[in-house]
């Protein structure tokens, strides 16, 4: 049992609670670096696309989970990041300028795009953002001379200051960086003026609106910060893989994505990246598992889709909250440890709000 | 002539649009739920109606109604299964539970073992057959979506006007409270609207195996259908027609005048367009909530 003295109103806004989260933060850091020397070269990769796909997962996790715009073409911003980085650093651009322009020529796209989210609400904004999403897929497909169109395009490695990055190590702690870099970032965010905002938006639009928070400002900055983390995922997402092609950004990747949240749980800096470990241990796990299956049932083309379609529904309908829920629950009653009650989460049932009304 | 034979083509191809949109406008009207898997309701559809022909040797419009029957079933079930225990929780919650659904019918069709990775062609009475007018040529399964989108629709007006449970459904989808409060069965009601929307949308999907063919990603289409239903205003079932039609017809047109890309974006500019102009749509009703 854990009990915090508050003596100080500081207390609240510290980034680590008390000393125990310094110690297991440090600790996870520490696991995180040594890591090249614990786990395979192929395990390796796998922990730098758990770290792209979870700035990816933080910056829908800042739109849709914290100021509650739904965006169903967030693959189209990791599009941008990715393409804008691999012709910029094909033309010769250092890695950090072209990743600077990667990230912003996404933010500005996620303006542009953010610009209807000021009129439209609800399901009017998720149906914006996939006809965003279609179109630039199509644009992609057909602007063959910058994209290489359905061909595709060839990334060369990274480069920092002279150095290729092109071995799995040195891209993983590039990767690993850029994610805490990102974490921190929406971490201080959310518990500055701004992020305050955001979530006083969510809960009731009228509500912040009355309280003097310009609407429009926020949801726009939401969009553009939102954006520019999906194009940082995305330019990295380019020198992981080494090769970009329009099928890795539709929108069935969006919804992938929106999915993955979900998974990890909405709402929560962890669930973007439990989110992510679960996208990319799922493959991993279900390989694992198809010599022990039938071979009907495990050579199937759509085991992957199904077995994540009913995590998904399996999470919405038994734990809201996702991983990051369970992972909740596992700590509190830890630190609470004879006085859990089992009734503590019990969801509340409540009447349907109409959204028709605004 | 040319311009008459692209509006014919729009049309039918609208009225599919059109069919989809009336699912999710009809679901959107009683619960406020916006069903992401309407599309692969439909793609269901077609697969229960290509068994039916195939494997039970049923003639067309006997496979149709098996398709459409069977299909109601699962919706109702969904409805039941997924979608009650979770009544109440933020609408984006219910969104993605219907996502999941998608996937889960994709994703399952697509593991029959032989049948669903394939492009099958569901055999059809009317099956490339033409009919000339003057100069018109038109092939048949489009007239055939064409006159069945008018019965269907026929059908729905004569059931929300003058029947008891259409009487009610109105008035749920008006007050869910206020109704319940009325001694209607708001639940009761809901599933079954479930039942009629996937219905709706297997007929569509049996209308449209004809014209493309029946296969596992036949369910994108219905993300055609959103910008559809958005133009008509997401809560009118008059306007998801209209909105399926305007769509078929600027796609029809831009296919043919515009260069290639832009046929398949054509829906998608034009409810950009929609949304920054008239953000409630054609039909859509503007209501404002007082504090």
């Amino acid at each position: 049992m854990r009990f915090v003295f508050k003596t100080d109103y500081d207390q609240d806004m510290r980034l680590f609670k008390h000393g125990g989260q310094r110690f297991w933060y440090a600790m996870l850091g520490l696991a995180l670096m040594a890591a090249p020397w614990l786990v395979s070269e192929y395990q390796l990769a796998q922990l730098s696309l758990i770290a792209i796909y979870g700035i990816a997962g933080l910056g829908l996790m800042v739109l849709s989970g914290y100021t509650g715009l739904i965006s169903l073409g967030h693959a189209a911003f990791l599009g941008t990041g990715a393409y804008t980085e691999a012709v910029l650093t094909m033309q010769g651009w250092p890695f950090p300028l072209a990743l600077a322009c990667a990230v912003l020529l996404s933010a500005v796209t996620g303006v542009v795009v953010g610009l209807p989210a000021l009129r439209v609400r609800g399901i009017y904004l998720a149906i914006a953002t996939l006809a965003f999403g279609f179109i630039l897929e199509e644009v992609i497909v057909r602007w063959e001379a910058v994209t290489g169109g359905n061909s595709g395009l060839a990334v060369p490695a990274a480069a920092l200051f002279g150095a290729a990055l092109s071995s799995t190590t040195s891209f993983y702690c590039l990767c690993i960086l850029f994610a805490a870099a990102a974490t921190l970032v929406v971490l201080n965010l959310l518990r500055s003026p701004t992020g305050r905002a955001f979530v006083a938006i969510r809960d009731s639009e009228v509500s912040a609106q009355s309280m003097g928070i310009h609407l429009a400002r926020y949801k726009t900055t939401a969009f553009a910060i939102s954006a520019g983390l999906a194009g940082l995922a995305g330019a990295l997402y380019a020198h992981q893989l080494r090769f970009l092609s329009p099928d890795q950004f539709t929108v069935v990747q969006s919804v992938e994505l929106l999915m993955m949240v979900f998974i990890g749980g909405i709402g929560s800096i962890h669930g973007a990246f439990f989110g992510a470990a679960v996208v990319i241990a799922l493959p991993q796990a279900i390989g694992a598992l198809t010599p022990k299956l039938p071979d009907a049932l495990g050579s199937a083309v759509g085991l992957q889709p199904t077995v994540f379609g009913l995590i998904l529904i399996g999470f919405i309908l038994f734990e809201p909250m996702g991983l990051y829920g369970w992972w909740f629950k596992v700590r509190t009653y830890l630190e609470l440890f004879p006085f859990y009650r089992r009734g503590m989460f019990r969801r509340q049932r409540s009447f349907q709000k109409s959204e028709r009304l605004r | 002539m040319q311009l008459l034979q692209l509006l014919v083509s729009g049309t039918s191809q609208g009225c599919i649009y059109g069919l989809i949109a009336l699912g999710f406008v009809l679901i959107y009207k009683a619960t406020e739920t916006v069903n992401f898997a309407q599309g692969e309701l439909m793609m269901l559809g077609a697969f229960a109606g290509l068994a039916a022909i195939v494997y039970l040797g049923l003639p067309y419009w006997l496979a149709l109604a098996a398709a459409v029957t069977t299909v109601a079933l699962f919706g109702l079930a969904t409805e039941r299964l997924v979608l009650r225990p979770i009544l109440g929780q933020p609408a984006f919650s219910i969104v993605m539970v219907t996502i999941g659904v998608g996937y889960v019918a994709r994703g399952a069709v697509t593991m029959i073992p032989a049948v669903g990775t394939d492009t099958h062609a569901l055999p059809t009475p009317f099956r490339d057959e033409i009919v000339r007018i003057g100069q018109l040529v038109l092939g048949a399964e489009h007239l055939v979506v064409i006159a069945v989108t008018l019965l269907l629709c026929g059908l729905l007006y004569a059931l929300f006007r003058f029947t008891r449970i259409g009487i009610a459904m109105q008035a749920a989808s008006q007050n869910q409270l206020a109704a319940c409060y009325m001694g209607i069965p708001v639940r009761r009601l809901n599933g079954m609207i479930w039942g009629l929307s996937a219905g709706v949308a297997a007929l569509a999907g049996m209308l449209l195996a004809p014209i493309t063919f029946v296969h596992v990603n036949m369910g994108f289409i219905g993300l055609k259908a959103f910008p559809a239903a958005v133009i008509g205003g997401f809560g009118s079932l008059p306007g998801a027609l209209a909105g399926g039609l305007v769509i078929g017809i600027v796609e029809s047109f831009s296919g043919f005048y515009l260069p290639e890309g832009f046929k398949d974006t054509a829906a998608y500019v034009a409810v950009l367009l929609m949304l920054a102009v008239k953000p409630n749509g054609l039909f859509g009703e503007t209501l404002r909530k007082k504090v």
